[in-house]
């Protein structure tokens, strides 16, 4: 693998036992840990600015302003939106696709038409669309994912018939977060554009993880979370396109986000602040933003490569173990691997991983329908991020041949 | 291998997580409950043969951890014959074993589970078939779930 610089020491969490041996974190895919750098920021903020946003005269309401606006201006240029308006800070990528689900679908979808998404959605990207066809009577079509372990992605010949002029909308995520599976967001968009279909894009393990350009891929609206990409929790984004956004009707209302009100009724600001009712998490916003330019200072095309290494370095170990079943492709992949044992179960393989201080996620990994369709129940996911180190893969691998050793006698 | 790892995963444990008791369909069963645990997929059915108020026979199928199959295993083989209050008394002396880890005197291979205790994560896994068991003693429609359900 090409020389990665370690960054461990950005991390204050990294440097722990856990059950007696060094913590080897191999969860980032769920959430990501903290550098110093997010974390002082935090700190700096609540001892210094913290003030409420947008309606004070004084000195600090005032930096906390300058300081959570700037912040949006980071996200944008992060993501490369054509206007900091185009941020909307939310709770996380869950809240920002229920509003769009509500908003959007409450004001555009109907009885024949169809929502289309994909099989290999996880619930915060399916869940929400479920919701609004029924409240609709639209219909909810699943563009199919390929091959008994999902390696073949997404069935673009499939995704060609789907595709029919009574699709409104076509929800799906850039990277699965059970499969590892890299979608071609900029072709999928390319295709929905052409039957008038407006695009959403799940960027919750793809916007920490690789260079991102929501104009290049040209989606209409893409949702992630500040925690899987260093930022604080508590804080995500709606990017949506301008024209888009100041037509949505505000899901929430309340203070900040009004022109004006009479008793009798009110009118709406236009984005950002019509989308965002009351006060914002004006900490993690600031945090998201430090989180913005420590990503950038590594280089998100580094990280791309660093996290795709170190998965099909995993993927190409794990395959020797016997009976492992892994999933998603064998070639390029998000920096993930999840995998399944006949006879031992995610939750057995997660325990013992633990005992060896590696932190393993066990279970559906929120992606349910698609577990069942490849006939399974629970994976073990393994996921990586800038902090890991080949090194940690030997210590995975040795973790689950002792674990197979106990259970196979 | 640690203390609590080796006190969690018993030979008895291991044993019937190889080889389970009792588990696929009954073909005479007359009540039937299905358990689920959302956080973790784990499922379990479980078949009842009731004969008036006592259990002439039981079985179980499903797919999950070793802690959650052999506890749904192992239940099989100490609730067949007990009456419906004889199946909820021990039901509470298991529960008491896996959130304590105190097993009574009286109770001897269920004080296998006694392990799970220290890790209370995996109490729900073990106690997912008896809840099942339970729900189909009272001829639940609704399935058990360890978690609460929302639509």
């Amino acid at each position: 693998m090409p020389a990665w610089p370690d960054v461990r020491a950005d991390f204050p969490i990294l440097h722990q036992q856990v059950n007696g041996k060094p913590l080897v974190y191999l969860d980032s895919a769920a959430t990501a840990q903290k550098p110093r750098a997010v974390i002082d920021a935090l700190v700096r903020y609540y001892e210094r600015d913290n003030s409420n946003v947008h309606r004070g005269l004084h000195a600090l309401s005032m930096r906390a302003t300058d300081a959570y606006e700037g912040a949006r201006a980071r996200v944008a240029k992060f993501i490369h939106a054509a206007d900091p308006a185009e941020v909307i800070f939310t709770r996380g990528t869950t809240e920002s696709i229920n509003v769009v689900a509500h908003s959007w679908g409450r004001a555009h979808l109907k009885p024949g038409d169809v929502v289309l998404a994909t099989e290999m959605e996880h619930h915060s990207n399916l869940v929400p669309w479920q919701q609004a066809a029924k409240a609709s009577g639209a219909t909810l079509r699943y563009v199919p994912v390929l091959g008994v372990n999902a390696e073949g992605g997404l069935d673009l010949a499939a995704l060609d018939r789907l595709l029919t002029p009574q699709v409104k909308l076509f929800a799906f995520t850039h990277i699965s977060n059970t499969l590892g599976t890299v979608n071609p967001a900029a072709e999928l968009c390319r295709r929905a554009r052409a039957v008038g279909a407006v695009t959403v894009i799940d960027a919750a393990q793809s916007i920490g993880h690789a260079p991102l350009d929501v104009q290049a891929i040209g989606c209409d609206f893409l949702a992630f979370s500040g925690h899987k990409m260093c930022g604080p929790t508590g804080i995500g984004v709606l990017y949506g396109r301008r024209a888009l956004l100041d037509k949505l009707a505000p899901d929430e209302t309340g203070g900040g986000m009004v022109v004006s009100v009479d008793y009798e009724g009110a009118t709406w600001k236009p984005a950002p602040e019509r989308l965002e009712a009351g006060t914002p998490d004006i900490a993690g916003a600031i945090g998201l933003g430090v989180a913005c330019d420590y990503l950038d200072a590594l280089d998100r095309a580094a990280i791309r490569r660093h996290d795709g290494d170190l998965a099909r370095l995993a993927y190409d170990q794990l395959s020797k173990l016997p009976g492992i079943r892994l999933l998603g492709p064998a070639g390029v992949r998000g920096g993930l691997v999840s995998f399944a044992f006949p006879d031992v179960h995610a939750h057995d393989v997660v325990t013992f991983a633990d005992e060896d201080g590696i932190a393993l996620r066990g279970g559906h990994h929120c992606n349910q329908p698609l577990m069942r369709k490849l006939g399974l129940t629970s994976t073990t996911r393994a996921s990586f991020y800038v902090y890991n180190q080949p090194g940690e893969i030997d210590a995975l691998v040795a973790s689950l041949q002792r674990t197979l050793k106990f259970f196979r006698g | 291998m640690s203390a609590d790892l080796t006190e969690l995963y018993q030979q008895v444990i291991l044993d019937h997580n190889r080889r389970p008791r009792n588990r696929g369909r009954l073909p005479t069963a007359n009540r039937v409950a299905h358990g689920d645990n959302p956080s973790c997929g784990d499922q379990c059915d479980v078949y009842l043969q009731l004969d008036g108020d006592r259990i002439k026979d039981i079985s179980f199928d499903g797919s999950g951890c070793a802690i959650s199959q052999a506890s749904a295993s192992l239940m099989t083989t100490q609730l067949k014959g007990k009456t419906a209050a004889e199946a909820e008394a021990l039901y509470r002396k298991f529960h008491e074993i896996v959130t304590t880890g105190k097993a009574p005197e009286e109770i001897s291979d269920l004080a296998a589970f006694a392990g799970v205790h220290t890790f209370p994560a995996r109490i729900k896994c073990a106690t997912l078939g008896w809840h099942a068991a339970l729900n189909a003693l009272k001829g639940d429609a609704a399935p058990a779930t360890t978690e609460s359900h929302t639509d």
